[in-house]
């Protein structure tokens, strides 16, 4: 049957992939306003060195790894599409179809995903990180965890329901495909349990702050983290919405679910602070609203609204209470993206155990995708702990990860990008080269001299 | 000549400014700074840690005064400025030498 193309899935796709663009930026001043003013803009500066990194190596080798011809179920081999050859056009020189969509579409909707996932990872190592080193960083990072990832997950991958894959180990087959098949909607394992380990295995290889759990780091302007966290919610419809591949009614469960899950997570983590320090903070707001849009990424269209609720409510919670282990066990995750994003994404990767309308523990269904679930998750984990690792290793011999201490205390803006944030004064300085300055400061001297 | 500088709480200083310019204080310079003093600081919390900001945000006053006024501005100021809780502030009175007004050059007295 020949394709035909779907002006109103075509129209959506493209909307959702430029949605999803927009999280990143969003995430920088998401993350850019939590910390010191002193290194705002690099930490902006990571989100948006990914989105140049991630955008070239997406269309050389990104797509085709993770969805060109597949290397053992683990990932797409790079040279299949490289540079999108034989992705754009079929042989009588008209746009490739699938489902609908010219899959030109697909990629550049994939093509932000790769990007925010990156991105993601960058909260955890605010500070005190080289900019080059990160800069190296996440272009391999994406080629070893994100393609591979989204390739067993996405692409009938060792992580997707296939007759090869992890979940017909557990359950067997049936009619050729696993008989629970694992659910991961929009990226609960691929993008937020990927990023949230690298996360923490990054921050073990890098170390603290200096100062850290001692001298107050506190977020230096909360308006941008509000903000950012609005255009997070904005542009998680893309992410989640977008997923349905479809202009339609699932495509709308998952916009209500998204926004029910957000909103619901705001509850639980306020309710957490309320009891635990007396305040409900605009930080703490903001917080849950991401940890809310990170659990029902994986679950939201196979969730109900109502579960949506429950998931949020859990989700704002755990992640709430999980910030702050942090202090406890010692590692510096500055901004928290271990909290968030791996317990966040875990909580819904699991939570699909229990709340998926077909298949979870609460509907009748058993344990079966419960184990399945954690299963994929647990498989997750460890694929992107040691992929991790060893980057991360490989480039604190390489090249090194941290700036000097000196630099981290006076801070790493001027150091890294030669700016600061912030003008309030305006006064004091002159432009090098300047013809101005120059002549009127002779005048002086002379006027002096005589 | 008295320069009077006055460290006070931020909520008290429009009560203070027209205290003064009843009295016939005609102009000042006002600053947004920040201290501590026996009221140590506060407490915030973000993410649940919480951490103790030694600064407290206040405001500073400068004047300069005839001798004669310098008791009367003191006065004028602790009385509007004090709440009675810890934290108000303080005063305090300096000798000044020279004074010039930048736009006639009027020196001293005829420059306050």
């Amino acid at each position: 049957m020949e394709e035909v193309l779907d002006p109103g899935i075509t129209a959506w796709m493209l909307t959702s992939a430029s949605l999803v663009l927009l999280m990143t930026p969003g995430l920088a001043l998401f993350y850019g306003g939590m910390v010191r003013s002193k290194s705002v803009l690099n930490m902006m500066m990571m989100s948006f060195g990914a989105m140049g990194v991630i955008g070239v190596v997406y269309v050389l080798w990104g797509w085709s790894m993770s969805y060109g011809e597949s290397v053992g179920g683990f990932f797409g081999n790079p040279f299949d599409q490289f540079g999108l050859q034989g992705t754009i056009f079929d042989d009588a020189g008209e746009y490739v179809l699938s489902g609908g969509l010219p899959v030109i579409v697909d990629v550049g909707f994939q093509a932000t995903f790769a990007i925010i996932t990156v991105a993601l990872i960058s909260g955890a190592i605010a500070d005190r990180t080289k900019f080059s080193t990160w800069m190296v960083f996440t272009g391999i990072w994406a080629t070893l965890s994100f393609f591979p990832l989204a390739h067993m997950v996405w692409s009938g991958g060792f992580l997707s329901d296939s007759a090869d894959g992890l979940a017909a180990m557990i359950f067997g087959t049936t009619d050729g495909e696993a008989t629970v098949g694992p659910i991961d909607f929009a990226g609960g394992t691929v993008v937020h349990i990927n990023a949230g380990v690298a996360a923490l295995i990054l921050v073990l290889v890098i170390g603290a702050r200096k100062g850290f759990g001692r001298e107050p780091m506190r977020p230096h302007n909360l308006p941008l983290v509000m903000l950012g966290a609005g255009l997070l919610w904005f542009g998680w419809f893309g992410f989640n919405a977008g997923s349905a591949y479809g202009a339609d009614g699932a495509a709308g469960l998952a916009w209500v679910n998204t926004t029910t899950c957000a909103a619901a997570a705001i509850l639980g983590w306020l309710i957490v602070e309320k009891i635990r320090d007396g305040e409900a903070t605009s930080l703490g707001a903001a917080s849950g609203i991401v940890a809310g849009l990170v659990a029902v990424t994986p679950a939201a269209g196979d969730l109900s609204p109502v579960g949506a609720i429950g998931l949020g409510l859990v989700a704002g919670a755990l992640c709430a209470l999980a910030v702050g282990l942090k202090y406890k066990l010692g590692y510096d995750d500055s901004l928290d993206v271990v909290g968030v994003h791996l317990v966040g994404g875990l909580v819904g990767t699991v939570a699909l155990g229990f709340l998926a309308t077909s298949g979870g523990l609460f509907y009748g269904d058993g344990l079966r995708l419960l184990v399945v679930q954690i299963a994929i998750a647990a498989f997750a984990i460890l694929w992107s702990a040691i992929v991790t690792l060893v980057i991360a290793l490989v480039l604190k011999a390489v090249m090194g990860w941290r700036i000097t201490e000196e630099d981290e205390v006076s801070g790493i803006d001027a150091l890294e990008h030669g700016e600061s944030g912030y003008d309030f004064g305006g006064v004091g300085g002159t432009r090098r080269g300047s013809s101005i300055s120059t002549p009127a400061m002779n005048t002086v001297t002379e006027g002096a001299d005589a | 000549m008295k320069l009077v500088t006055a460290v006070i709480k931020p909520h008290k200083w429009e009560e203070v400014r027209e205290a003064l310019e009843t009295f016939g204080v005609t102009g000042m310079t006002v600053s947004e700074v920040s201290g501590y003093g026996r009221q140590k600081g506060h407490t915030e919390v973000y993410r649940g840690a919480e951490y103790d900001i030694a600064l407290v945000p206040k405001i500073r006053l400068e004047i300069v005064v005839d001798d004669a006024d310098a008791d009367d501005v003191v006065g004028i100021v602790v009385k509007t400025a004090q709440t009675g809780r810890i934290g108000d502030g303080k005063v305090w009175v300096s000798p000044v030498d020279t004074v010039v007004r930048v736009r006639t050059g009027d020196t001293d007295g005829a420059a306050i």
